[in-house]
């Protein structure tokens, strides 16, 4: 008893819905694709132990107390008004160092403010002291 | 004198090429996605005008800290004492990481300077403080 060799059948795989299985995988990419939310201020903090002596005429000190009110060189100011101040003193001496000064129940939304205030003055020194020396 | 009237010849967009279309734009968002790795903690973000960008999704630690003194690393809650000691390892194996710091609006500074503290003792100096612009409502 032979057997009949088996036609050779070209069977091809539907590819017609590809198009349809990659549309469907897209709109999934599309619709869990986030933006990135990641922003915000940047800074960079010096090095453990690493501290420099500055020149006090260098230093303009920024106090937040606990109530967000500011204290920019000895005078009490608004926030808002923060900026173009600071934009004065770069002005006058492109080395001077912000030092901003926390106390320990000091609301990070004020020190935020502030910091973004010294960030839109386009300053670039800007010291963080401890809370701890009040 | 007359116009010849052209052909009107039956024109369509060729559609044989559109598949190969939309998987050139699967790639793409399939290697540009990066799926939100963490929950995070309950924060509120401070706003603020002039935000920057973080370069790198993928070199980012995300700090977050509540108000009640909660901080959680990558969705792990650490205790901020062992904070520079976490970071630490993390610098380790990815020397090139920013710190993404998302704090509440309401915490205290006190808090704040413990993280600076500790973040300077794992030599992580690339910090970021997470906010919002002014327009933005989330």
């Amino acid at each position: 008893m032979l057997k009949k060799p088996r036609r050779a059948e070209q069977q091809e795989i539907n590819s017609s819905s590809m198009s349809d299985i990659a549309f469907l995988l897209l709109v999934f990419f599309l619709v869990t694709t986030t933006i990135s939310l990641d922003k915000g201020i940047s800074l960079i903090l010096p090095a453990d132990g690493n501290e420099l002596e500055v020149n006090r005429k260098n230093i303009i000190s920024i106090v937040i107390n606990d109530k967000g009110k500011v204290l920019m060189d000895d005078q009490i100011i608004k926030v808002k008004s923060i900026k173009s101040k600071a934009e004065k003193k770069i002005a006058g001496n492109p080395n001077i160092i912000f030092s901003v000064t926390t106390n320990k129940n000091t609301k990070y939304r004020d020190y935020i403010l502030v910091l973004d205030q010294l960030k839109q003055a386009n300053a670039t020194k800007i010291s963080i002291a401890n809370p701890s020396s009040f | 004198m007359k116009l010849n009237r052209k052909n009107k010849s039956k024109s369509e967009i060729s559609t044989s090429s559109l598949p190969d279309i939309i998987f050139m734009l699967l790639i793409f968002f399939m290697v540009t996605t990066v799926m939100r790795e963490f929950e995070g903690l309950d924060v509120v973000l401070p706003r603020a005008e002039k935000i920057e960008k973080l370069e790198s999704k993928r070199h980012t630690v995300h700090i977050w800290m509540t108000k009640e003194g909660l901080v959680s690393v990558n969705d792990k809650i650490v205790n901020i004492s062992n904070l520079g000691d976490v970071m630490y390892t993390k610098l380790i194996n990815d020397p090139r990481i920013t710190v993404s710091l998302k704090s509440d609006d309401e915490s205290r500074m006190e808090l704040l300077t413990e993280i600076h503290t500790q973040l300077r003792k794992a030599q992580a100096l690339k910090l970021n403080y997470s906010s919002l612009t002014k327009a933005e409502d989330l």
